[in-house]
């Protein structure tokens, strides 16, 4: 069947509240209403009131909470309505969810997921729009999973479901119904911790992930060369062999993220080429990123994410150096 | 060691125990439904006054309409209306004063004009341009969309007044919804042990986007929770636009005193929660219907009425004079200054750093050098 990244989604919950009785989904307005972006829509119907829960407004509780049912050995599906809204409970991510495994010596753990839309592109308010996945993918212990495609975002949502540790699974809001691809229609995982390679190629490694990798696909295609690009898929934690690799082959690489420049995920990611294939890159490794600001309001916010000319112009920099 | 901290068991009528039965929940109203009143309880406004009350609601209604036309015809983002709330609005902006700081959600409107934020300013903010907030805080307001996360600066602000020895009040305005979050708790709280002239001013209408009061909390009201926290609480029927006007008189004054109180008004929504939502899908007709005979601004009218007050009133030509008033408004939003790109980067810091001084440079040269861009660059509408 056809699908759209939230109807993966939507069928990835269905899917897997069908296949396992310990998930739980909860969050503010998922149930009666089926979510703002309609992710959650007909659980409610099929599974019930127990099962699938609308919250206060409260997010400290909804993370706090998801880790205390993982603990006691449910499966907990938590949405944040959206992803700027998570930073209040930034903080049960970092001195809870993260550390139950590590601190009660694998007594307890915290297999929870987290489920929230991130990114621009959508002409929302403040705090709607921001992409923070770096500062996630910076807390040990925490899984943080970016999918691009339908067929990624179910089978990395079941994938999430049943991991042992706490996901974060960050969902590209600006894609969620801007194309359909192939879902299949049985339960299936995609592994968390793998990269995809969404083409083969020679000159070049471009990497991405999440809404990023419509407008690097398209940029690549327009240029005309012939690169390898790599859609992270996870970013915590890294499929740092599929990178390095590749990079190895092309001796070039660039990479393409929404979220600010400064200590976004792309830096780290310089930093592990260098750390691995510095003596076979011909070129320093070019970032074409946000710029070091807030996401501008809605009149304005087009021009900070990075669209296909600025791709172009980064590759044409890796290329000509 | 003084005595007063031992514990001394059973006393009191209910032994040490508290229930949700203990905190009888009324309702301040100066104005009955059915338009009847209590005339020793109307408050001490002029004639002017009065009228002005009305003409603030139809700003506020108009507002509203007129707003989420604009939003149909793709002419600003995503709208918050606050139709049916008129009176829990205009009541509550009328008892604040001009040097008084708002602290919103944007569900309030009607309150910030009244502090002199002009209309232009606030259609300005619903199109996504960063400078409609600096003519906010010109006014001494803010809009926060993280819902409750500007409590804890109110109660910051209002320490502030009180160390500086000012006059004036920090007043907070929010929702049910907000309510359950922690930094609301944290900050009324806080409020209260430090004694600072904060007015909490909480709009309970009825639902968080979906979900309804009873699911968001299991007290009976906001407005008993000030007991926990340490502070007064009012209740007011936020249809009344009297009694809201008196209830929030009356929490300015004592947070004057160094009381902090929270005021929770109860009204109700009757557009969408924003115009992204649909309704239907969580509530029913004959709710909306209920509500919409308790409209706050035909209760009023049969004030005015018994008044006396009502003959001097044309309300087509008032309602005429604040659309010519609002498309003024629009025609201003429609001509404002030429944009570029120098505003995004603008402001972060008071001087830019050379980072992303190099960032802007670059990004403009860029744009010379590759109109192209533009193309994925959705023209909005001008302003
Ligand atoms: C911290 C946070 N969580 C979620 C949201 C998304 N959201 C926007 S408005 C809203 C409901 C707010 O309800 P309430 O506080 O009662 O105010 P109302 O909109 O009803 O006036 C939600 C959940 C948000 N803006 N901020």
């Amino acid at each position: 069947m056809q699908e759209t990244i939230v109807g993966a989604i939507n069928d990835a919950l269905h899917t897997e509240m069908a296949t396992d009785e310990q998930v739980v989904v909860f969050g503010e307005d998922v149930a009666e209403s089926g979510g703002v972006f309609r992710a959650t829509d007909g659980l409610k119907d099929r599974f019930g009131g127990e099962r699938v829960t609308d919250t206060p407004l409260s997010e400290i509780a909804i993370v706090g909470g998801a880790v205390g049912l993982a603990m006691y050995g449910y499966r907990p599906v938590a949405e944040i309505q959206f992803s700027g809204f998570l930073p209040p409970a930034f903080d049960q991510l970092v001195t809870q969810a993260s550390r139950i495994r590590w601190r009660t010596r694998g007594e307890w753990t915290a297999p929870l997921v987290v489920r929230t839309p991130y990114g621009a592109g959508v002409n929302a308010l403040e705090h709607h729009s921001e992409s923070l996945e770096g500062a996630y993918g910076h807390i040990p212990g925490l899984k943080v999973v970016v999918p691009s495609t339908p067929h990624d975002a179910k089978g990395l949502l079941i994938a999430a479901i049943r991991d042992p540790d706490p996901v974060l699974f960050l969902e590209p809001k600006h894609i969620y119904r801007s194309f359909s691809g192939d879902l299949p229609e049985d339960s299936y995982e995609e592994p968390i911790g793998k990269a995809a390679v969404r083409r083969t190629g020679s000159e070049l490694t471009v990497i991405s992930w999440g809404a990023m990798m419509e407008p690097t696909i398209a940029a690549v295609e327009n240029y005309g060369v012939d690169a390898e690009i790599i859609d992270l898929r996870t970013i915590s934690p890294l499929d740092h062999k599929t990178v390095v690799e590749s990079v190895k082959r092309t001796g070039r690489a660039m990479i393409v993220h929404e979220a600010a420049r400064t200590g976004g995920f792309g830096s780290e990611l310089v930093a592990r080429i260098n750390d691995d294939a510095l003596m076979y890159l011909e070129a320093p490794v070019e970032r074409v990123t946000g710029f070091d600001i807030p996401v501008p309001l809605l009149s304005m916010e087009d021009y900070y994410l990075p669209n296909p000319p600025r791709i172009e112009e980064g590759i044409r920099r890796v290329l000509d150096y | 060691m003084n005595n007063d901290h031992k514990l001394v068991a059973s006393v009191g009528a209910d032994q040490g125990r508290i229930s949700q039965e203990n905190l009888e929940i009324g309702l301040f109203q100066i104005l009955a439904p059915d338009g009847s009143y209590n005339s020793e309880a109307v408050p001490s406004l002029d004639d002017d006054a009065f009228r002005e009350l009305y003409r603030w609601m139809l700003v506020e209604r108009t507002f509203d309409k007129r707003m989420v036309k604009l939003q149909r015809r793709g002419q600003i983002g995503t709208f918050g209306s606050g139709r049916g709330q008129e009176a829990s609005i205009i009541g509550s902006g009328y008892a604040l004063k001009d040097d008084d700081w708002l602290l919103g959600m944007g569900r309030e409107a009607g309150a910030m004009f009244l502090q002199g934020l002009p209309i232009r300013d606030l259609i300005l903010f619903w199109r996504g341009l960063e400078d409609a907030n600096r003519e906010m805080a010109k006014h001494n307001q803010m809009i926060a969309i993280s819902i409750g996360s500007h409590l804890p600066l109110v109660t910051g602000t209002a320490w502030g007044m009180k160390l500086a020895d000012e006059d004036n009040v920090v007043t907070a305005y929010f929702g049910d919804g907000a309510s359950s979050t922690g930094a609301v708790h944290e900050a009324v709280n806080f409020a209260g042990v430090l004694d600072v002239p904060a007015v909490f001013f909480c709009q309970n209408n009825q639902y968080a986007i979906s979900t309804p009061f009873e699911k968001q909390t299991n007290a009976r009201s906001v407005a008993q929770r000030a007991i926990g926290y340490g502070i007064n609480g009012i209740r007011v029927d936020g249809n009344d636009v009297l009694a809201v006007y008196e209830a929030v008189s009356e929490a300015r004054k004592a947070a004057r005193a160094g009381n902090p109180t929270l005021v929770e008004s109860v009204t109700y929504r009757r557009d969408a929660h924003t115009t992204s939502d649909d309704p239907g899908r969580y509530r029913n007709e004959s709710e909306v219907e209920q509500w919409q005979e308790r409209d706050p601004i035909a209760r009023y009218e049969s004030f005015l009425r018994s008044e006396g007050l009502w003959s001097e009133i044309d309300r087509e030509t008032l309602v005429e004079e604040i659309n010519d008033e609002f498309d003024a408004a629009l025609a201003a939003a429609d001509e404002y200054e030429q944009r570029s790109v120098d505003e995004i980067f603008e402001y972060l810091y008071d001087e830019l750093p050379p980072y992303l001084q190099r960032q802007l440079v670059e990004f403009k040269a860029f744009l010379e050098e590759r109109p192209d861009a533009y193309d994925h660059i959705e023209q909005r509408v001008k302003g």
